[in-house]
């Protein structure tokens, strides 16, 4: 059993960790904003692939990979914009605007992707973003080289966790959203606007989703193939209602599952010849299940979760 | 701008309305096609001479759509009961890897009319199991189906992938990993000679309309329908909520198991990773096309299937990635969405 506990010493695993929570900090943020203000935005899965792809694109035909997180975020927010359009102008099942959303933008960014990219035999390649060593922090026994030499949108993931944080808990803003998913009539009587914050949520929400998918291809790979998203979106919905739709929760759940999926990858190295590697690759998605059966009890769902909302109707 | 729910609604609009909706994502996917320097009427002209072109094309259109029917069904039922069951694609191969582990196993010499039919059922009892388990989860602990589905759908495909290179591994295959061939006797007869069509279309059709019939003749079509509509006021005027979707379950499962059955004892004769190309997935879009009606997800599932066959042939002679076909689908989903809600409200200035 001492490999087990071995594994947890070595500092590979724990830089890896936040790397892989990195995308996932991104999309449960994305999906949390949404559903504060009321809307569940099962888009996430298909933002996230689109944003991956157009991230690598417009570094692969040469722009810079801030203008690559940048293209995602505005493709996400557009996205956002149509699922804001059908499920609160419409007031459209946000059940099924969003699966029909996340089909349409993977099968849309595998459409572009060949497109713009001949088919080859190995997908081509950007030159990623790489690890930035924090100075001194980042010479620090076991801290420096695993949390202070990461890529920086890690650490924009991270900011982002906490400042949208602060944003919920103490600004005005932050409560006007929280209110519009709770009882919007409420926040109409207050002189809000339900419908422009419910907008404005899902569209920076979906920008976010949308910039964890160009954290895949622009740092964690340096390419772009098909169904390398793998359920994440999905993934990161179970992690919202583990988060209780806190977003420093979320951050902290991100981070427990990355050091799971890490642990589960050196565990296939060790335990690979007994043990089929499939076992180890099914134990995320199971987690996931099992987190949301033990969290669901304790849920505080915002009171206007799926519910349109219609000026003058009940 | 406002919206004002119709007082009531012409029939004009309840055609017009999905004629529009299809023709706009014909439009949006005809601007996509034009994009890959594409002729785009042509484009079209060959996606349907590509899907009924000839015999060999039209069985193969008819044979894509079969597993169609059958998670459009699953899809449909459950939507309409508001279970939300987008978990289709893993029950799909829940019921394949059930009948191949019996189909292999089964002693030789049973009458094909005893075996195929008690290897359907096994397909459509693992679906089943696979849906009653989300479902007991949410009505237990109120765990959002939709993400338990979701997430299943990768844990059994993780598993199929395990028997496939594990017990169920066939030696004879060269490496590849794909799972021991059921038995020559299980097989469904094929319906047209020389085609892969076979009479899993038949058992698709007849379960449609079975489908049909249940909605709209039985007590429990209504009661899942009242628990879709509106489970507070359902649940006090006597429809026992719990056990009306624990039904709804597993007829939603079980026709998506039976999908995964149909397609092993009609087309392949195994199970591999490859054996669904998201069937389970676009039968969410087949049932929402037919706006959840068993018999139009007949004709959903020939749309989809139609899109995607023909799309093959046209990618290969223009050069447009075959891709579009899953485009032009889920855009059909959005937009027949979108129509479906002018046919029930109107603009009010």
């Amino acid at each position: 059993m001492s490999e087990l506990a071995d594994i947890l010493l070595t500092l590979g695993l724990w830089s890896s960790v936040l790397r892989i929570a990195t995308p996932l900090i991104f999309g449960t943020l994305g999906a949390l904003l949404c559903e504060r203000a009321g809307v569940l935005n099962l888009g996430i899965e298909g933002i996230m692939t689109f944003g991956a792809m157009i991230g690598w694109l417009t570094v692969y035909q040469g722009g810079d990979l801030w203008l690559g997180m940048l293209a995602a975020a505005v493709s996400g927010a557009a996205f956002g914009l149509l699922h804001a359009g059908m499920t609160v102008s419409l007031g459209l099942s946000q059940h099924v605007t969003g699966l029909g959303i996340t089909l349409f933008a993977s099968s849309f960014s595998y459409y572009l992707f060949r497109l713009a990219v001949e088919v080859q035999g190995t997908p081509p390649t950007v030159e990623p973003f790489r690890p930035v060593a924090i100075p001194l922090l980042s010479e620090l026994p076991v801290l420096g080289p695993t949390l202070f030499t990461q890529t920086t949108p890690t650490y924009l993931a991270i900011g982002a966790a906490l400042g949208l944080g602060y944003l919920m808990a103490r600004t005005p803003l932050g409560l006007a959203v929280r209110m519009t998913g709770e009882n919007p009539h409420a926040a109409e009587a207050q002189g809000l606007n339900p419908i422009r914050l419910r907008y404005g949520a899902i569209m920076a929400g979906s920008a976010l989703m949308a910039m964890g998918g160009a954290f895949l291809t622009l740092a964690a790979f340096n390419s772009f193939f098909p169904t390398m998203v793998q359920g994440r979106g999905w993934v990161c919905i179970a992690l919202v209602v583990f988060s209780t739709w806190v977003p420093l929760r979320a951050l902290l759940g991100a981070l427990l599952f990355a050091l799971f999926d890490a642990y589960q990858l050196r565990l296939q190295t060790v335990f690979g010849k007994a043990v089929p590697y499939q076992l180890f690759l099914m134990m995320p998605y199971v987690l996931s299940i099992v987190a949301l059966v033990v969290m669901s009890r304790r849920a505080r769902v915002p009171q206007a979760l799926m519910k349109p909302y219609r000026r003058g109707e009940r | 701008m406002r919206f004002e729910r119709r007082q009531k609604v012409s029939p004009l609009w309840l055609v017009g309305a999905p004629v529009a909706a299809m023709a706009l994502a014909l439009a949006i996917a005809g601007v996509l096609i034009a994009l890959a320097g594409a002729p785009v009427l042509e484009a079209y002209g060959r996606i349907l001479t590509g899907a009924f072109g000839s015999r060999l094309s039209a069985t193969e259109t008819l044979t894509r759509a079969t597993p169609l029917i059958f998670t459009g069904l699953a899809a449909a039922v459950a939507f309409r009961a508001q279970v939300w069951n987008i978990g289709a694609e893993g029950q799909l191969y829940a019921g394949a890897l059930a009948v191949v582990a019996l189909g292999a196993a089964t002693p030789a010499g049973l009458p094909p009319a005893l075996l195929i039919p008690a290897l359907m059922a096994a397909g459509a009892v693992a679906g089943m199991v696979l849906l009653l388990v989300p479902v007991f989860l949410r009505l237990r602990f109120g765990v959002d189906e939709v993400v338990t589905t979701l997430l299943l759908n990768f844990i059994v495909l993780l598993f199929v992938s395990l028997a496939v290179e594990g017990f169920l591994r066939d030696p004879l295959a060269f490496g590849w990993p794909q799972s021991v061939p059921v038995a020559e006797e299980a097989m469904l007869p094929q319906i047209v000679p020389r085609s892969r069509l076979h009479a899993g279309l038949l058992v698709a059709v007849l379960a449609a309309l079975a489908v049909f019939v249940v909605n709209r003749a039985t007590v429990f079509g209504l009661q899942s329908r009242a628990a879709g509509l509106n489970a507070a006021a359902a649940r006090f005027s006597g429809v026992p909520i719990g056990r009306t979707l624990l039904l709804v379950a597993c007829l939603s499962g079980g026709l998506a198991g039976l999908a995964g059955a149909v397609e092993v004892l009609g087309v392949k004769g195994y199970v591999s990773t490859d054996l669904s190309p998201g069937f389970g997935y676009s039968g969410i879009v087949v049932a929402m096309l037919a706006a959840l009606n068993p018999i139009g997800v007949i004709f959903a599932a020939l749309f989809v299937a139609t899109m995607f066959v023909g799309a093959d042939g046209m990618s290969r002679a223009l050069d447009v990635p075959s891709f579009i076909a899953d485009v032009t689908v889920s855009l059909a989903l959005l937009t027949m969405l979108v129509a479906l809600f002018f046919t029930s409200y109107r603009v009010r200035r």
